[in-house]
């Protein structure tokens, strides 16, 4: 099966707009992409035995690993307080985070390995540095209230992008972002009560939520990424209902959220532009450093090497046990033929 | 169901808690504070040995999520991980209610020597495999433990273990599923197996020891010697079908429970109390 899903896609025409069509297509593939226009207008949804356009099999490749890459790599700056959390309850919280994130990943490599590409591949590419994750990730998490901000506004973003992609067209990314979406808010939740507590704690510990906020905001709003006019793969992915809403409509939106809820903790948003335009509807706020966005994206944030290193060294110093558990999976499947062989012949 | 303080029904699954049914440490603070669960001091130190073995091992284990060989396993000691830190907080909890202490008091502001660990547990990961020997002597020590204390004269004891027990039987078959693969693996884990029991066997021989506490303690403990005979045959067992010997590895002194401890527990109790000694008094 999976090696018809591959032919019907790569026969197919690539995005009309990059390659046109040179061939004519066979009268199976013509039935698939007249299907699939058919899902794709009901806003249904499609399957993986689905014929589907080989562009926007890739399309979602790309977007579902990227995803699965940045809550693989987002463990780390979370799991970097885990030792030191300032009490049992944080610490336990925090540990069933980073422990559902490493769950997320999985559910995500899960969905993009319907798509026809392997864990083990996708895997490769992020330690090879070849595959992108999100870029807030390579920022570092240095005190405490970090896990508050992480929690509350990188969270926050996430679940204002991942809410709308539960409704994606195809249905094993847009079910596995249900469940994601729900452990999502529960780390918003705890992100917030961090954050809270720490505002109405001595003064330093309010310095500190306040200094987390003020450098976790600029980078959450770019979570959205670039600016509408500068979005290469926005148009197609909502074309193909896999995005439902712009960049910087989500941006809009999701800063609207903070600022209300700011004004519930009792801190200060680090953007004396931000205002509701009561004529477009829309939350403005000031500009964004889209220079310092692009130098982290290309590789050059605080800890885009130390991220990379960190997983790298993982798979590689776990490379043994993985082969061991091959090994011993093999053994135990080989024997398990040589009993029932044994039986049979009896 | 009822929602009035069920401690352990040990129908409850351990993976499926509804908030009314399982016993959080918050519940056993409030039963303190409402004095219907006060331990004496001899209950609230042997609680303290407990949830201080469970607390040091989970801060072990926290250590390798997001550095795991795989990404099942970072979920897998995750798990455990919490599991651990869940029965530390309980223990912790009602330990200090013998001295009016809670639970941060005691894991923050406490001083090395003031805690009862066993060295086992302070113990440094090493590599995957001395994590899984360390796990395998851990739950197999746990598991009748726990079970027997289920059947402990003190309910607040007995509860903690009936939720604990649970969760400590699939600690021991991940253990025990993953020395028979490294054992039966490669060459490669076979030796590095055999090298992390070589590490860790030493230290299982302190759980086992009575003193003093443990005979005053009558029915409401376990006597560690007790428990000595299953643990040999379980983890017998294994071995055997693993082909793993230890019978050559010296029992270490130990002197956990006395205060004494090993070299290691001093940094992990710096990096675990750091943040909390910043601030002393502030809420999190």
């Amino acid at each position: 099966m999976a090696r018809n899903m591959q032919q019907g896609g790569r026969s197919a025409p690539r995005n009309a707009a990059e390659a046109p069509v040179v061939e004519a297509l066979s009268a199976e593939d013509a039935a698939g992409l007249e299907n699939f226009d058919r899902i794709i207008a009901k806003d249904s949804r499609v399957e993986p035995r689905d014929w589907m356009p080989e562009a926007y099999r890739r399309s979602l490749v790309r977007q579902i690993s990227q995803h699965a890459h940045s809550e693989i790599i987002g463990m780390q700056p979370e799991a970097n307080w885990i030792t030191r959390a300032p009490s049992l309850k944080r610490k336990s919280i925090l540990m069933a985070k980073v422990q559902d994130e490493a769950g997320h990943g999985l559910y995500l490599y899960s969905a993009a390995e319907t798509l026809g590409t392997t864990r083990d591949d996708m895997m490769d590419a992020l330690v090879a540095g070849k595959a992108r994750y999100s870029s807030i990730f390579n920022y570092p998490t240095v005190t405490w209230a970090d896990m508050g901000a992480i929690g509350w506004m990188v969270d926050g973003a996430a679940i204002c992008n991942q809410v709308p992609l539960c409704r994606a067209s195809y249905g094993p990314y847009g079910r596995a972002m249900v469940r994601v979406c729900k452990e999502e808010s529960f780390h918003q939740r705890q992100g917030f009560e961090i954050l809270l507590e720490l505002a109405n704690g001595t003064p330093e510990q309010r310095a500190m939520a306040q200094d987390a906020v003020n450098r976790w905001y600029a980078p959450s709003l770019m979570m959205f990424g670039p600016p509408d006019d500068d979005s290469p793969n926005s148009k197609q992915s909502m074309a193909w209902n896999i995005k439902r809403f712009s960049n910087d409509e989500l941006r809009s939106r999701f800063v609207g959220m903070l600022a209300e809820q700011v004004k519930v903790l009792g801190l200060e948003l680090p953007d004396d532009q931000v205002r509701f335009d009561a004529d477009t509807k829309k939350w403005e706020y000031g500009p964004l450093d889209w220079e310092e966005f692009k130098e982290v994206l290309a590789g050059r944030g605080p800890c885009n090497a130390q991220r990379l290193e960190r997983r790298r060294s993982a798979h590689e110093d776990g490379a043994w046990v993985r082969e061991a558990a091959a090994a011993y999976a093999e053994k135990q499947a080989a024997q398990h033929t040589a009993a029932n062989a044994q039986k049979a012949a009896a | 169901m009822n929602q009035q303080t069920n401690f352990g029904d040990s129908s409850a699954s351990a993976t499926r808690i509804t908030p009314g049914f399982a016993l959080r440490p918050e519940d056993i603070a409030l039963a303190a504070e409402q004095g219907t669960a006060k331990p004496g001091e001899d209950v609230g130190e042997y609680a303290l040995r407990l949830g201080d073995d469970a607390l040091i091992l989970a801060q072990r284990l926290g250590h390798w999520i997001s550095r795991a060989p795989e990404l099942e396993e970072d979920v897998a000691l995750g798990n455990i991980a919490l599991d651990q830190l869940g029965h530390a907080r309980s223990f912790l909890t009602y330990a200090g209610a013998a001295w009016g202490k809670t639970e941060d008091e005691l894991a923050y502001f406490r001083r090395e020597s003031e805690f009862r660990s066993a060295h086992l547990f302070e113990q440094p990961n090493g590599d995957f495999a001395a994590t899984i020997a360390r796990q395998f002597i851990v739950a197999n020590y746990q598991f009748p433990l726990y079970r027997e204390l289920t059947k402990s004269s003190d309910p607040m004891l007995a509860a903690i273990a009936a939720k604990a027990v649970k969760e400590v039987d699939y600690h021991l078959d991940h253990s025990t599923q993953w020395v028979l693969r490294l054992a039966g693996g490669t060459a490669e884990s076979r030796r590095r197996m055999e090298a992390g029991l070589k590490l860790m066997w030493p230290f299982a021989g302190e759980l086992f020891e009575d003193d003093e506490l443990t005979a005053r303690l009558g029915g409401a403990g376990v006597a560690p010697s007790s428990l000595k005979d299953e643990f040999d045959r379980s983890t017998g067992a294994v071995l055997a079908e693993a082909e793993l010997d230890v019978a050559g590895h010296p029992m270490a002194t130990g002197g956990g429970r006395h205060g004494h401890h090993s070299e290691y527990l001093g940094p992990v109790l710096a990096e675990m109390q750091v943040l909390a000694r910043e601030f002393p008094g502030a809420g999190w």
